[in-house]
């Protein structure tokens, strides 16, 4: 075989091993948590809450503060950002001010999650004595959220087609009338999307709340109540190694978690497209 | 630079006109679109601008509902008076004048809802709240943009699922679910089937009864079946404001034109 055909068959190979590996690293790391977790996985290790020093039985417990403190952070963050990408994409003059409004936007999604954490028991914890809880984790959480859901909802305020806007201002809606009633519908289904990407986001955050809402193993009802998270948990007994069964059967529970928020975001896309056209 | 026409052609024997408009100047910036435009437009007629592209008929079009003011940088002077009130006067605010001004676009754009709340979008708008009010209105403006009998058992289905033809006379039915006065259309035809153009052809002819219509069309033979007056627009050289060259009665400007660009357009020897 001549050299040419050779170097070719390399570089193909070579371009396939490098855009297969993400999929062999995400397929590596999704069975190995698997293998090591699934013995944990049961209905009873969901349900119930540990027990004794070694931490044994379920972790019932870290999945409420967990799923507590993300839907919070949710509730609080999604009108504050949608109605700022609102601003943004619809109302405020193109400039100075909106450059650097998308500016600190950015900056503020690429705050190392253990700063954001120590602002946040500084400010909520302390200055503003809501102490370790549900409040003050979901506040801190917020504000990592905050960037990605605005800055994915004013992408799709963006891309609602000038054209509809049109049809609505031609019937004599007024300007509130058009983004309520017309682009908010329309971009709704990338809103959610962003929403729902965020929120996975938070799931899986674990330096924000181990400073914001404690690490004890309780079961969270008011907001001033504090917890551990799923994450919290996995970090404490694989670091101290009290329990890595149980570590593992929680990072197992927390990819699942995390990768169907992903898909449900996909497949909101996927309709989104087929029912536009 | 292009000469125009300055002075409106008196057509009051044929009847009252709807909307007047004297010695129009529009800018783009610093960019002149359109230099002292006059002409009258009869009510319950249909007038069709037909021109090159870029000739600004469509910016023109834009200048009855104020669409134009959504465009940053945009300048219009002289008057635009529809039954006698100058739409651009201090305190007019465009979003009445867009209810009584209808406009239907070259794509036709359904709202991402079913094919009820499209044409319920309007009359909901302006406070229309009782089901069976909106019922009524629905089926009456559907009814009117000969689209009833097609989509009647689909009505909550998606409007953007219908055919483009389709979806432009569910665009007209919900431009007459606000019960406009006057209705542009800003070549209403080019983006559809042909079957289609026939269908809303003949709904012009139909609507003309009720409403004033104003049609864009790059499409002379268009503009020759359905309209009864027809103005010619025309920027001679790039850079240079457009002017209104000709307005007749359509079977006059098409048959002996008064203008020699006139002519020269309609009988395709340029455009």
């Amino acid at each position: 075989m001549d050299t040419k055909r050779v170097t070719n068959a390399l570089a193909l190979g070579f371009l396939w091993v490098a855009a297969g590996s993400t999929v062999l690293i995400l397929g590596t790391l999704i069975g190995y948590v698997f293998i090591k977790g699934v013995g944990s996985l049961s209905l009873s290790f969901i349900f119930t809450a540990p027990q004794g020093v070694k931490a044994e039985g379920g972790i019932w417990p870290t999945i409420v503060a967990t799923v507590y403190v993300t839907t919070l952070a949710m509730l609080i963050v999604t009108p504050v950002a949608v109605l700022a990408a609102v601003y943004l994409a619809e109302y405020a003059v193109q400039g100075r001010a909106v450059r650097l409004i998308r500016f600190a936007a950015d900056t503020l999604a690429s705050v190392p999650s253990i700063v954001m954490g120590l602002f946040g028991f500084a400010l909520f914890v302390e200055a503003m004595h809501f102490g370790f809880s549900m409040l003050s984790a979901a506040l801190a959480l917020s504000f990592l959220m905050l960037p990605i859901v605005m800055r994915t909802t004013e992408e799709a305020i963006r891309a609602v087609p000038k054209y509809i806007r049109w049809g609505s201002y031609g019937l004599g809606a007024t300007k509130w009338q058009t983004v309520r009633r017309t682009v908010l519908p329309a971009a709704m289904p990338r809103i959610i999307t962003g929403i729902i990407l965020a929120t996975g986001r938070a799931v899986g955050e674990t330096a924000v709340v181990i400073y914001t809402m404690g690490t004890s193993i309780n079961l969270p009802l008011s907001p001033l109540d504090t917890g551990r998270s799923m994450t919290t948990h996995l970090y404490i007994l694989a670091t101290e190694g009290i329990n890595l069964p149980t570590a593992y059967g929680t990072a197992l529970l927390l990819m699942i978690m995390i990768l169907s928020f992903n898909l449900i975001a996909r497949y909101i896309v996927r309709r989104n497209r087929r029912m536009q056209g | 630079m292009t000469e125009g026409l300055t002075a409106a052609q008196d057509f009051s024997t044929d009847g009252p006109a709807k909307l007047s408009v004297a010695g129009l100047d529009f800018h783009y910036g610093d960019f002149q679109a359109l230099a002292d435009i006059t002409v009258d437009i009869r009510e319950n007629a249909v007038t069709a601008f037909i021109g090159p592209s870029g000739c600004g008929k469509s910016t023109f079009l834009r200048c009855f509902n104020r669409m134009n003011d959504l465009i940053p940088g945009t300048k219009v002077e002289g008057k635009v008076l529809l039954d006698d009130a100058d739409v651009y006067a201090p305190g007019v605010d465009p979003v009445d004048l867009r209810r009584r001004v209808g406009m239907i676009f070259q794509q036709p754009n359904p709202f991402p809802m079913s094919i009820y709340d499209n044409v319920a979008y309007g009359p909901r708008l302006h406070g229309v709240k009782k089901k069976a009010e909106l019922d009524r209105i629905v089926q009456e403006s559907l009814e009117r943009a000969n689209v009833w009998k097609e989509v009647k058992d689909i009505l909550g289905r998606g409007g953007l699922k219908l055919s483009g033809g389709q979806q432009q006379r569910l665009c007209i039915a919900r431009v007459l679910a606000v019960q406009p006065e006057v209705v542009l259309m800003d070549e209403p035809c080019s983006a559809i089937d042909p079957t289609s153009v026939q269908k809303i052809e003949d709904l012009m002819a139909e609507l003309k009864a009720n409403f004033t219509i104003i049609i864009v069309t790059h499409n002379m033979q268009q503009a020759a079946r359905v309209s009864d007056y027809t103005a010619f627009f025309l920027q001679e050289e790039a850079g240079e404001a457009a002017r209104l060259i000709e307005f007749d009665r359509t079977g006059i400007l098409f048959t002996s034109p008064k203008d020699k660009r006139t002519e020269d357009y309609i009988t395709g020897r340029f455009g």
